[in-house]
């Protein structure tokens, strides 16, 4: 089901079977050019479907945007070892919860990505990795799996094309650590997720130590569009460098949240104005995190012109990420922001790497003391310090994704910092608690 | 140990869905089934877990401390998960988190005198467009108003 109306702003590719009775079912799938993807690309030599997925400029979807038909290619095709099909989707980002409306809603359209994924790269096994949160999800999707096997869209020989393809679900244990990588190919392997070195990359020692293609669930589900209309159209719905749509997931001070399904390069107040209804109780944009809470903050004033695309983004400093916009509103309070998302950073840190395991503790102690008007001006560049000494010292991102918003938000809301000193209770919470009483 | 006939099937199913000699990536999937159905993470879970994928229980114990929602004590029957992060931190989930507490008389990782209700304090659960978002056991509410809330534990008390 969903959970927010539609837009009609939308561009409906990934989503179009969404607004469908019984969207999940196969028969739906079957009836609206499901699987026929699959048994093209079945006819096309491997390089042709990589070149095509090349040619729709996919990226990929689960934050780090790096070109999709490129990775496949490095998957080495003649190595005697298994290869594997992995689906990260262990949605952990906060602000992010686009994965979980896909699978809900088409699961057989991961199914058919999953497919062709293996085509290119001579794969015959695949593993959905899914959130322990998302429970329903492990059922949505098994039952799915099974569908396709009583079908004939799994197992041996699929459709007469000579191919196999066996495909299981996976559940994680609640651990955003997992989303990365190499720390999911060492989750899905029974171990605690800790990020391995690389390289060598996932796509030549990846699960089980076999070359693997890995990625998010949206970039999955692109791909029997990019097959089915061919990679052009695909990359004509985006900009140059990025094509297609991003499931967008619209959160915090609007007056419609929801997850859309944009054109890539969509501008981001036409955005929050057209799609996200306008500012909730018509208050001014303070701060907006484009993809998920790991990207640095922009202020209002950068967020003029810009789009929603990696190199827009990327020109202002910041990510398009995984696609949960978080919106922040006038009334609120960049230290406690700040401080939560720290909060959640030392929560998941995994421990292995010394500057983000302490760097993100001290940081959330500091942030804390702040928030509670105990803080000193010296607080203020220590924060900056302390972020700026994880930033790349780390094996996986976490380090990075707990340092960068930090650093963003002690640039451009010092001021607000500056409010908390001196014993002073939190000027935003104070004026709250003021009309609550 | 004995389990239901679905759980052994689900587990026999696991056990099959990885490549020969790697059924030890069953292992967190067969923590988390089963402690939905024994109610936490008990020493003869982790024995009898071990010996299904061919760990020590050692090995075991150092893998579940790593995952937040495998539990080595009981929870309520009900376990009431509350999310604070970013998103709905923006719709006051802080605030629900308190009401909560208050109205149950328990903090984080507690369990209700009578064990009918636990409560958490949640990070992200991916329900950050339709926020606040309360997770009760798998079952997601959105939008969760302070009233709703209100309704939501009490008919949890209620509940059998």
């Amino acid at each position: 089901m969903l959970y927010n109306e539609p837009s009609p702003l939308e561009t409906r590719v990934l989503t179009r079977r969404f607004s469908l009775p019984n969207s999940a079912s196969i028969d739906t799938y079957l009836a609206t050019e499901g699987y026929q993807a699959f048994v093209k690309a079945a006819g096309m030599k491997p390089d042709e479907v990589i070149e095509q997925v090349k040619i729709s400029n996919l990226r990929g979807r689960g934050g780090a945007g790096f070109p999709t038909g490129m990775k496949w290619s490095f998957v080495p095709r003649s190595s005697p070892k298994p290869k594997y099909i992995v689906v990260n989707g262990d949605e952990s980002e906060p602000g992010t919860c686009k994965d979980r409306v896909l699978i809900e809603n088409d699961p057989h359209q991961l199914i058919e990505g999953c497919l062709i994924a293996g085509l290119a790269v001579d794969a015959h096994a695949g593993y959905i990795y899914i959130r322990g949160e998302y429970r329903y999800l492990i059922e949505v999707m098994d039952k799915a799996i099974a569908e396709a096997y009583e079908r004939g869209w799994l197992g041996k020989n699929i459709q007469g094309t000579g191919f196999d393809f066996d495909l299981y679900t996976h559940t994680g244990a609640g651990a955003y650590e997992c989303g990365e990588e190499s720390a999911l190919l060492e989750s899905l392997e029974g171990k605690r997720g800790i990020p391995r070195i690389r390289p060598p990359f996932p796509a030549v020692v990846g699960a089980f130590q076999c070359p693997t293609v890995l990625n998010n669930v949206e970039t999955y589900c692109a791909v029997p569009a990019i097959i089915r209309d061919g990679g052009a159209a695909f990359a004509a719905l985006g900009v140059p460098k990025a094509g297609g749509t991003k499931m967008t997931c619209l959160t915090g001070h609007v007056n419609k949240p929801g997850v859309y399904e944009l054109r890539m390069g969509f501008p981001v107040k036409q955005m929050i104005e057209e799609v996200g209804g306008g500012m909730r109780n018509g208050k001014k944009l303070k701060a907006f995190i484009p993809g998920g809470s790991s990207c640095p903050v922009l202020t209002a004033e950068e967020c003029e012109g810009a789009t929603m695309d990696y190199d827009s983004m990327g020109q202002r400093k910041t990510m398009l990420g995984s696609g949960g916009v978080i919106i922040m509103d006038e009334d609120t309070c960049m230290v406690k922001a700040a401080l939560r998302i720290m909060r959640f950073y030392a929560h998941e840190s995994c421990g292995w790497c010394i500057p983000c395991r302490e760097g993100t503790t001290w940081l959330r102690k500091i942030l804390q003391r702040f928030h509670d008007g105990q803080g000193t001006r010296n607080d203020i560049n220590l924060i900056g310090d302390i972020s700026k000494n994880m930033l790349g010292r780390t094996f996986c991102p976490l380090g990075d994704a707990a340092a960068m918003p930090t650093i963003s938000i002690v640039e451009k809301f010092r001021h607000e910092f500056e409010d908390h000193l001196n014993g002073k209770p939190c000027p935003y919470e104070h004026a709250e608690h003021m009309v609550m009483a | 140990m004995t389990f239901s006939l679905q759980l052994e099937a689900r587990f026999d199913k696991l056990l099959k869905s990885y490549p020969p000699g790697r059924q030890r990536s069953a292992l967190v999937p067969m923590l988390l089934y089963g402690q939905d159905e024994v109610g936490s993470i008990s020493d003869e879970l982790i024995d009898e877990v071990a010996r299904r994928v061919g760990v020590t229980p050692l090995q075991v114990n150092e893998v579940l401390s790593y995952y937040s929602m495998l539990h080595r004590k009981p929870l309520g029957k009900y376990h009431v998960q509350i999310c604070t992060n970013i998103s709905c931190l923006l719709w006051d989930g802080d605030k629900l988190w308190e009401r909560a507490c208050k109205k149950l008389g328990i903090g984080h990782k507690e369990v209700t005198a009578d064990g009918q209700i636990s409560l958490e304090e949640v990070e992200c659960m991916g329900a950050c467009s339709w926020a606040p978002a309360v997770q009760v056991n798998y079952d997601f509410h959105h939008f969760v108003t302070p009233e709703k809330l209100d309704d939501l534990l009490d008919n949890l008390r209620k509940k059998q």
